[in-house]
């Protein structure tokens, strides 16, 4: 499958010797809406840095787009639309004018088209009304919709958005999903960072944990919810029989009681173990698959649960 | 090229293909320093030194007993001369302190508000980037260079007598060439600062902080001006881009004296070039990290 991210070996070590990403093998596919995990600090947004060319790797290299970067920037980095590490404008500039001046300076865009576009841009993320008002005025969540306009002000191909979702109120996290979404549908890949796993997990077709630097899983999603056992549970009367069914199916009993059974299910189809059940006369009252969320991969991947450096 | 491109967004707002000249950003850089309200009040100042020059020999005209800064003599004859006097009061340090703000926040500016990156990731090529940001700042050294001697020529024109004026080497043109003349003289002044900005430029590259930048330039100006001072180092006072500044008064004699000031362009640009290099050496390889 054709890749809008590659990396290999990709390696960033600070001055100290601090390695801030170690060694990761990025596959972003294209179409894709790949969700990058990790608590803070787990090089994330180091990580961002390099597929931007903002900083140079200590090793291994990457392509953005089919081209190899650094050095295809010129003819990548205008298809890639970028927030990278929180909005970042000038205070004394209205919303506009700081649109405005990214506009200008991008050499790709039809500078008649820069008004409408502006516009449109403003529009989609809700601050039209805002847009005479000083950035420097501005609340948290008007700064990050403002960084998003910033990567909407042309057709895109790839969109990198290092958590795009800081300091918006659930309303705003919920309008910057359905963002994600409307453009993923167009066709556009999204790489969408995060350390808040619920964020995300709703939009993403393929997910990247990051852990200390190092990326420890990579996969679509249920392959990385596949990673973590999924259990079958049984409620019933008869726990010692159903536990017998279970055993004769090939499953590993994880768990029982006085009214439950419950087994990992591994590749057994939970329709066999219903018909098993009810041929063996076992009275099931309710037969439960339990999927692990990914909240679950994660800690059962890192040992670490999300926010613990917050 | 790769073989797989993505649903390749065409639309009316890309042009076909980059467009190898624009000035958009140039005009945007140049909108950006030029708007903003301390770096005009940083103008507004320096258009306050003709009239307090002004007055001051107004009020004390009778009493004059020669001396001070050069051309004061001459001012109560012709008000054209405040021009040329107020840029030489402002030249030590006024004038390099302006230009040392716009400098030093050129880089370290957009390194701190985190748009050098917004910028970067466009993308600007940095190269263009430095040398749009040293053209803004050249720009802004320019423009304050002339408005002093604007200032200055407007305020003498008021408290003072006009006419056609006499020059240094005793030979007298009408006004309207005389103030030709205050436009080359503004033109060498901002020619000459374009040292300190070439100077902040590089140091601005250096930092995140912009103030830090600033006040190192200042300092690495008024160093020089000290060195520029000191006779007993005289062997490299040419080499000093300060040692030239005043030599626009050769723009003041009939014929003009070309000599002192060519010199003094040909040392001023290779301070320009040789920052300018440094200021490239840096910012092309350096970490975005802010």
């Amino acid at each position: 499958m054709a890749s809008a991210i590659t990396t290999r070996g990709l390696t960033k070590r600070f001055h100290g010797g601090q390695v801030a990403v170690d060694h990761i093998d990025l596959q972003v596919p294209l179409g894709s809406v790949y969700g990058f995990l990790g608590p803070n600090g787990s090089g994330k947004t180091t990580t961002i840095r390099m597929l931007l060319g903002l900083i140079a790797p200590t090793e291994g290299d990457h392509d953005v787009l089919g081209e190899p970067m650094p050095r295809g920037a010129a003819q990548v980095l205008p298809r890639v639309g970028a927030l990278v590490e929180g909005p970042a404008f000038y205070p004394y500039l209205s919303g506009r004018a700081n649109l405005a001046r990214l506009d200008a300076a991008d050499r790709t865009v039809d500078p008649r088209s820069s008004r409408a576009r502006i516009h449109e841009a403003l529009e989609r993320v809700g601050l039209a009304a805002a847009a005479e008002k000083r950035y420097r005025n501005y609340s948290l969540g008007m700064r990050q919709r403002l960084g998003l306009a910033a990567a909407l002000l042309r057709p895109r191909d790839l969109l990198v958005l290092d958590e795009p979702t800081n300091g918006l109120d659930p309303q705003g996290t919920r309008e910057v999903r359905s963002l994600v979404r409307d453009l993923a549908a167009d066709g556009t890949t999204i790489f969408v960072s995060s350390h808040l796993l619920p964020e995300i997990e709703q939009v993403c077709s393929h997910v990247g944990v990051m852990s200390r630097g190092r990326l420890i899983s990579q996969g679509t999603l249920d392959e990385l919810r596949g990673a973590a056992t999924t259990r079958v549970r049984v409620v019933t009367a008869q726990p010692e029989q159903a536990a017998t069914v279970l055993t004769g199916l090939g499953l590993t009993v994880a768990d029982s009681g006085p009214d439950h059974v419950s087994a990992v299910l591994g590749t057994t189809g939970s329709e066999r173990v219903t018909e098993a059940l009810v041929l063996a006369g076992v009275g099931v009252r309710e037969l439960v698959v339990e999927r692990p969320d990914l909240e679950d991969v994660f800690v059962s991947l890192t040992g670490e649960g999300f926010d613990v450096d917050q | 090229m790769s073989t797989s491109d993505p649903a390749t967004s065409t639309d009316v707002a890309l042009l076909d293909r980059p467009a190898r000249i624009s000035s958009r950003l140039l005009r945007s850089e140049l909108r950006l320093v030029f708007t903003r309200r301390r770096n005009l009040a940083i103008l507004a100042v320096l258009a306050c030194a003709p009239v307090l020059l002004g007055v001051a020999i107004k009020l004390g005209s009778r009493g004059g007993r020669g001396g001070g800064p050069a051309f004061i003599g001459q001012i109560t004859q012709n008000g054209l001369f405040l021009a040329f006097t107020s840029l030489v009061v402002t030249l030590p340090l006024f004038l390099p302190l302006a230009v040392a703000v716009v400098a030093g926040e050129s880089v370290a500016g957009e390194a701190s508000t985190g748009t050098l990156r917004s910028l970067l990731v466009v993308p600007v090529n940095r190269t263009r980037l430095l040398a749009i940001k040293l053209a803004g700042i050249v720009a802004y050294a320019a423009a304050a260079a002339m408005t002093v001697a604007a200032a200055g020529v407007l305020v003498g024109f008021v408290l003072f007598p006009t006419g056609p004026v006499t020059l240094l080497s005793g030979s007298v043109i009408p006004l309207g060439a005389a103030l030709v003349r205050v436009v080359l003289v503004g033109l060498y002044v901002a020619a000459m600062l374009a040292a300190v900005a070439a100077i902040g430029l590089f140091v601005s590259t250096l930092t995140e902080v912009p103030l830090a930048a600033m006040a190192t330039t200042a300092i690495v100006v008024v160093t020089v001006e000290i060195l520029d001072a000191v006779p007993q180092i005289a062997s490299i006072h040419p080499w000093l881009f300060t040692n030239w500044w005043l030599s626009f008064g050769d723009l003041l004699r009939d014929p003009v004296a070309l000599d002192q000031m060519a010199q003094g362009l040909l040392v001023d640009a290779a301070y320009v070039v040789v920052f300018g290099t440094l200021a490239w050496a840096r910012f092309t390889t350096r970490d975005i990290t802010s």
